[in-house]
């Protein structure tokens, strides 16, 4: 345990790095995928098409390059943007998760009832009111499951922003073990990965039955 | 107020054109519902052929028909959850074909009810019927809930408006869904074959509601099969059959003499079950 303890600062500075870029991606995903479901639903055939793009593009193609790709791209010599590595793992992991984020909301759309939607209307909802207050809570109900396989997902795919350097877990435990030619850094990195997905799988679990309701 | 026999049999007259002529001259000055000659198609299926009829205000039409003779399309065309091909609806002087039409404002003005009740499933019967009052019309919680809590009261669940709908029996539930209507104040309220989905100790249940506002001088137009309820408060009843009105009478005349053959057979097999 020695190398761990040594070290403590800098691998929980890691944690904490894994930490706040999972909350920020599944945030700024789940952000993507409600807007880009909902055109996608009622956006028409332009809407349909270019979400339909959206989401084929950036989920047929590996998240490494995609992260490469951006890192190049906002580099100084490019746009300019951001050198920060862990900003530019926030933008790729968010657009990448956002486009799995897309299709699940969109099945839960489907799953309502396109007679709620009457129902509402009726009543003299506007479109959007509808939308906001009687399908997407229903549909968020729905994908409950799905969301929280797609949260532990991207929690595990943070690990690839360290391929561009973003000093996150596993780059900080790989640089304490390579430093020590300890294995134990490496098995607190799982243990912690551990940490953030396992409580996931909990929560998800309870969301899903406080939140249930017959149709 | 349901007027005398005459005006009753006027207002069949009127409503009793024959199906294809052209709408000859502007509706009476007290019709809420208006349908002009409307058609509609979906796909190369025709399911109403230039349908014309009117509600009156103050009136209860009761519209029966074989399934799939257009009375439900015929309802929906009234709030635009149909458009038309051709023809025209209007509803208390709105043509819901004028394109710059806000279909919002009228449709806050018609109630609707639906053979499957449709109440929103994640929200308890109180935030059911608030949801509109206050995100249309801009009521304060206070207020909408105020006015639910009547509402329920009139219905006569009072105690229900913690529960949620699943937990509801069918005719509470739609009972529950014509508060819901009612909380917006509307003018006019269609009812989608209201008693259909619902076993028959509940049908009654429901047919009271409805039949207490009929009385209160609701304007009401009602797909329903329920020939004892149209026995006792519709104005009119009207038949269809394949996407066309074959006859327009009052109850007592459907009861007594019904001129269509096609009228006799259908009336045939609702009454004899």
């Amino acid at each position: 345990m020695d190398p761990i303890v040594a070290n403590l600062d800098f691998l929980i500075g890691g944690y904490a790095t894994t930490l706040k870029l999972s909350a920020g991606a599944m945030a700024l995903a789940l952000a993507i995928g409600v807007l880009v479901a909902s055109v996608r639903v009622w956006g028409g055939r332009i809407g349909s098409a270019a979400g339909g793009a959206y989401v084929e593009f950036f989920r047929n193609t590996p998240l490494l390059v995609q992260l490469f790709f951006y890192a190049v791209l906002f580099a100084p010599a490019n746009l300019g943007l951001s050198r920060d590595p862990v900003v530019v793992a926030l933008v790729g992991l968010s657009v990448y998760t956002g486009a799995y984020v897309t299709e699940v909301i969109r099945s839960g759309i489907l799953s309502v009832d396109q007679r709620q939607s009457e129902a509402a209307r009726s009543l003299g909802l506007s479109q959007v009111q509808t939308l906001r207050r009687v399908v997407l809570p229903q549909a968020f109900r729905t994908v409950i499951p799905p969301l929280g396989n797609l949260s532990i997902a991207l929690v595990k795919n943070t690990a690839v922003a360290s391929a561009i350097g973003a000093l996150e877990l596993l780059q900080a435990g790989s640089i304490v073990s390579s430093r020590t030619f300890r294995l134990e850094p490496l098995a607190g990195v799982v243990v912690a990965y551990l940490s953030i997905t396992i409580p996931l799988a909990i929560l998800t679990g309870h969301l899903e039955r406080r939140l249930r309701f017959a149709r | 107020m349901l007027g005398n026999p005459e005006d009753k049999a006027a207002a069949a007259a009127a409503a009793a054109r024959p199906a294809g002529a052209r709408p000859a001259s502007p509706p009476a000055a007290g019709a809420m519902i208006d349908v002009r000659d409307v058609s509609k198609s979906f796909g190369s299926l025709r399911v109403l052929k230039n349908v014309s009829m009117q509600v009156d205000r103050g009136q209860v039409v009761v519209v029966i028909g074989p399934s799939g003779s257009g009375k439900s399309t015929l309802l929906r065309c009234v709030n635009r959850l149909e458009t038309v091909d051709s023809g025209e609806v209007v509803v208390d002087g709105r043509s819901l074909s004028d394109p710059k039409l806000n279909v919002n404002a009228v449709r806050r003005e018609i109630g609707v009810v639906f053979q499957s009740f449709n109440l929103f499933p994640h929200l308890t019967v109180l935030s059911n019927l608030t949801l509109a009052p206050m995100n249309v019309l801009k009521l304060d919680r206070a207020a909408a809930e105020e006015r639910a809590r009547r509402l329920l009261e009139k219905v006569g669940i009072p105690d229900k408006a913690d529960a949620l709908p699943t937990q509801l029996s069918g005719g509470q539930q739609q009972r529950v869904a014509i508060a819901r209507a009612l909380c917006m104040e509307p003018r006019i309220m269609l009812f989608d074959e209201p008693t259909s989905a619902l076993d028959p100790e509940m049908i009654k249940e429901v047919l009271d509601v409805m039949r207490d506002l009929a009385r209160e001088g609701m304007t009401m137009m009602v797909v329903s099969h329920e020939m004892g309820f149209a026995r006792e408060v519709a104005d009119r009843v009207i038949f269809m059959d394949q996407g066309e009105i074959v006859e327009t009478g009052t109850p007592e005349h459907f009861f007594s003499e019904p001129e269509h053959e096609r009228t006799k057979r259908f009336l045939g097999t609702i009454l004899r079950h």
